[in-house]
């Protein structure tokens, strides 16, 4: 387990492009600066997209992480 | 980031998940969105037909249209309507073209006006690109 627990739990397993990129966007705007944010998704995408906009919206990326049955872990920090 | 502004001219299903999927994915990354429906595409503002249109291709008489959203359903595609709504959560500005209304004899009532923000012109749709990144016609 991470040490950087998070404040906001994204889970969007299951879910396909857009949506993995447009909940983390919606948690991003609710997180208090500081504030980390956990994504859970299964689509491969979401997995590399999630961090260029990471990038793009000046927040910085803590862990990228597999789970287990293909599930995958970012963890954001804003 | 900058903004990303979108002519959308075409009313079938295909053009208008690309319109919206641009859409959301340019505010996801922390730019703004413009949507400005014009033609065809002020048919899916008109009420009830968000989620309701034709295929640009292999429509089939409706079938393809059925046989698409099944498999949307299949793989967990978000629906238009709620691409629309994470459109607006996020920030994204619609705007109905006016002029094009006339000409297709669509009057505000028939449309959603509460998803539009503007109701405007070519200048409006000019004027929001001036500082836009990316800018496309579907």
């Amino acid at each position: 387990m991470s040490e950087n627990k998070a404040d906001f739990i994204v889970d969007v397993t299951g879910e396909t492009c857009p949506i993995p990129l447009v909940e983390m966007r919606k948690a991003v705007m609710k997180a208090a600066t500081g504030q980390v944010i956990e994504v859970i998704g299964t689509h491969g995408a979401s997995r590399k997209e999630i961090p260029m906009a990471v990038k793009s919206l000046g927040l910085t990326l803590l862990a990228d992480r597999d789970g287990e049955d293909h599930i995958w872990h970012l963890l954001i920090k804003k | 980031m900058k903004k990303t502004t979108i002519v959308l001219h075409s009313g079938e299903s295909d053009k208008l998940m690309s319109a919206l999927i641009i859409g959301n994915g340019a505010l996801a990354m922390g730019g703004e969105a413009t949507i400005y429906f014009t033609f065809w595409g002020l048919n899916r503002l008109k009420k009830g037909r968000m989620s309701k249109g034709p295929l640009s291709r292999m429509h089939f008489l409706g079938l393809g249209a059925l046989g698409m959203r099944l498999r949307m359903k299949q793989r967990n595609v978000a629906s238009a309507e709620r691409l629309m709504d994470d459109f607006k959560a996020l920030g994204g500005k619609i705007i109905a073209c006016e002029m094009t209304m006339e000409i297709m004899g669509i009057s505000k009532k028939n449309l959603r006006s509460d998803l539009v923000d503007e109701w405007g012109a070519v200048g409006m749709y000019v004027s929001e690109s001036e500082d836009a990144g990316l800018t496309l016609f579907i």
